[in-house]
């Protein structure tokens, strides 16, 4: 499976509202990503990143173009099977976690099979596999809050790999944590997340966790104006610290 | 996802105790008001169901209820009792009169006068004496309630001393007349709360001021076979009465009250206040837990969760905490009701009474579920991505 297309996406663009009042999020987007890649998507705030990624994890109709999901075109499918295909296909990774606060940590792993009616001690014990893998075993039974910020993105990640997605999608998964934090829970994503046969998008406008990420698209006003491997991305980083005095 | 919406529900404590709390409230006011306007008003036709025996009642045709007694001339037994296709028809006195107590002390009493012949009227059950008692020289029966409240009497001469009440053998003045207390009776509390007294009707008669006009209810028994309807119409016809059955009489008597005085408008406002604190504080916090949470069913929409999923989490969480408060509710008023005594507080919890309470409930937390669901739906799970 790596190496095969995971996303393809042509002239996407999308456009809020009507007339006068609307909006061009994204004006003609080309990209492809293939299994096996984890992806970065960075740039200004407004430049269309959150509404590129809702539309890759099929939660977001484009208005025109192209696109290919896993070999799937979502907006062709009906709302009942976008949602299937986002239950089956689809692993999220959100800024502020989303972990339910009230039920525990392995039950909030959970969430993805329960959606899948699977029975319910065998979705608590692939849980707490799972949790064991992200360091969490001892926590399985805490509730959320009583867990660090890391520990809950880890919980997180735990969650959006459960049900074995093809297409992992991580909203700012480090902005809500300390560098050292982010960095341990980066690692964690491409450990636990990165896949032949899964595709890893990242939504960051973190520079410090650029380098985990194997091509960066870097977008502006709605199009992805370049897109470079992270060794470019991380001398060209370097390059403009060290003009700015922080390197020497 | 059931037991994780349960979960949710059960573990934000604040809320889930103040939904709790105000649907427990909301149905214990509305269930004891109710209870409580239910229980006056059956005392408002008592005496009609103290009364079994008679198939029939008739009435001046003016009478609106049964303590609105417009006497009859003593003609219009006979009159009655010519009519075919009756047993019997017997007498009924019923008037206000006060009695001057053995102490000095004056009471209002309602004075009932059984035929003098059959004492078909008198109270089925009797603590102390036979019926037959009743028939002794200037004998009464008064009922428990009042002999052991209103008529009390001081043991001593002091009239702040102690009391008993009062007992067979006392005696009392109606209109300067002696009445001697032969039995106890056990009755039903009437809306009034006086004293009852139960004597014959000839002895009423003379208790109660002079009047022309003596015969305030007229009982009938009809024969074996005979269509009711029918012998109302006859009697109606052939003397100018009006004849109810215990039915009809108790439901005239009822709309009296309930379309001539206040009294259903006060507890129907007290009713729609608890209805209005469910509505207030469970509906609006259990609209608040939703919105607290809708980043969580946004997360689990975005995760692929379908609106009719969300929609039965939202709906057993509504279902719980209705089932949960609508049972502490209607315990709590089953309890309010046990601990106040029946003789103190009309309260009257009819099988009607916690279907109406389970409607409003289901009323209160459907609209609140309702609302939450409408927000439910609406999410746009992209939101989740906004931070």
């Amino acid at each position: 499976m790596s190496g095969e297309q995971a996303i393809f996406c042509e002239g996407i663009a999308k456009t809020y509202g009507e007339g006068e009042a609307a909006v061009k999020a994204l004006r003609g987007i080309d990209f492809t990503a293939n299994f096996g890649e984890i992806v970065a998507l960075v740039g200004p705030s407004g430049c269309g990143k959150t509404t590129l990624i809702s539309i890759f994890a099929a939660i977001l109709s484009r208005s025109s173009g192209a696109l290919q999901l896993a070999g799937v075109d979502p907006d062709a499918m009906t709302n009942q099977d976008r949602t299937i295909f986002r239950r089956e296909k689809v692993g999220f990774i959100f800024q502020q976690f989303n972990l339910v606060p009230q039920i525990s940590v392995v039950e909030n792993v959970a969430i993805p099979l329960f959606l899948r009616g699977e029975n319910r001690s065998e979705a608590l014990d692939r849980a707490e596999k799972l949790l064991t893998e992200v360091g969490l075993h001892n926590r399985a039974h805490s509730r959320p809050s009583k867990l660090s910020g890391g520990q809950q993105q880890r919980v997180a990640i735990a969650r959006s790999l459960i049900h074995e997605p093809s297409i992992l999608v991580c909203d700012e998964p480090t902005s809500a944590l300390d560098g050292a934090t982010g960095q341990r829970v980066m690692e964690l994503i491409r450990e636990q997340g990165r896949r032949p046969d899964r595709i890893v998008v990242l939504v960051t406008h973190d520079e410090r966790i650029y380098h985990f990420a194997d091509r960066i698209a870097h977008m502006d006003d709605g199009l992805i104006t370049r897109i470079v491997t992270s060794d470019v991305e991380l001398a060209a980083l370097q390059a403009v610290a060290f003009e700015k005095g922080k390197i020497k | 996802m059931r037991l994780i919406a349960l979960k949710m529900l059960f573990g934000d404590s604040a809320k889930f105790y103040g939904i709790l709390l105000g649907l427990t409230f909301a149905t214990l006011l509305i269930t004891q008001q109710a209870a409580i306007f239910v229980g006056l008003m059956s005392r408002t036709y008592a005496l009609i169901e103290e009364t079994p025996q008679a198939d029939l009642w008739v009435t001046d045709p003016t009478m609106q209820f049964v303590d609105d007694t417009k006497p009859m001339q003593v003609t219009a037994l006979d009159r009655v009792r010519s009519v075919t296709g009756i047993e019997w028809a017997s007498p009924l006195f019923k008037g206000l009169l006060v009695a001057k107590l053995p102490n000095g002390g004056r009471q209002i009493c309602d004075v009932i006068g059984v035929d003098d012949a059959t004492l078909i009227g008198a109270p089925a059950i009797l603590l102390q004496g036979k019926v037959e008692d009743l028939r002794k020289t200037d004998a009464i029966f008064i009922e428990s309630r009042g002999a052991a409240k209103q008529l009390l009497q001081p043991l001593t001469a002091d009239k702040n001393g102690p009391k008993r009440p009062m007992q067979v053998g006392d005696e009392l003045e109606l209109n300067e007349r002696r009445a001697i207390i032969a039995g106890i009776a056990e009755t039903r509390p009437s809306f009034q709360n006086v004293p009852t007294i139960y004597t014959t009707y000839l002895r009423a008669v003379g208790f109660a001021p002079a009047n022309r006009r003596t015969l305030s209810l007229i009982l009938v028994k009809a024969l074996p076979g005979q269509n009711l309807l029918e012998l109302q119409k006859r009697i109606q016809t052939q003397t100018g009465l009006t004849a109810y059955t215990p039915a009809e009489f108790s439901w005239k008597t009822l709309d009296y009250w309930m379309t001539q005085t206040g009294i259903p408008i006060n507890f129907g406002m007290a009713i729609v206040l608890g209805f209005l604190v469910g509505v207030a504080i469970a509906g609006q916090m259990f609209y608040n837990f939703t919105l607290d949470n809708l980043r969580y069913f946004g997360a689990m929409k975005a995760m692929g969760a379908t609106s009719r999923q969300l929609l039965n989490m939202v709906a057993v969480q509504g279902l719980a905490a209705g089932v949960l408060g609508l049972g502490l509710g209607l315990g709590a008023t089953a309890l309010f009701g046990l601990m106040i005594p029946g003789d103190r507080l009309a309260f009257k919890l009819t099988w009607h009474l916690p279907i109406i309470s389970t409607f409003a409930v289901i009323v209160i937390v459907l609209g609140a579920s309702g609302l939450s669901m409408w927000k439910v739906i609406r999410l746009d799970p992209k939101e989740v991505f906004n931070g």
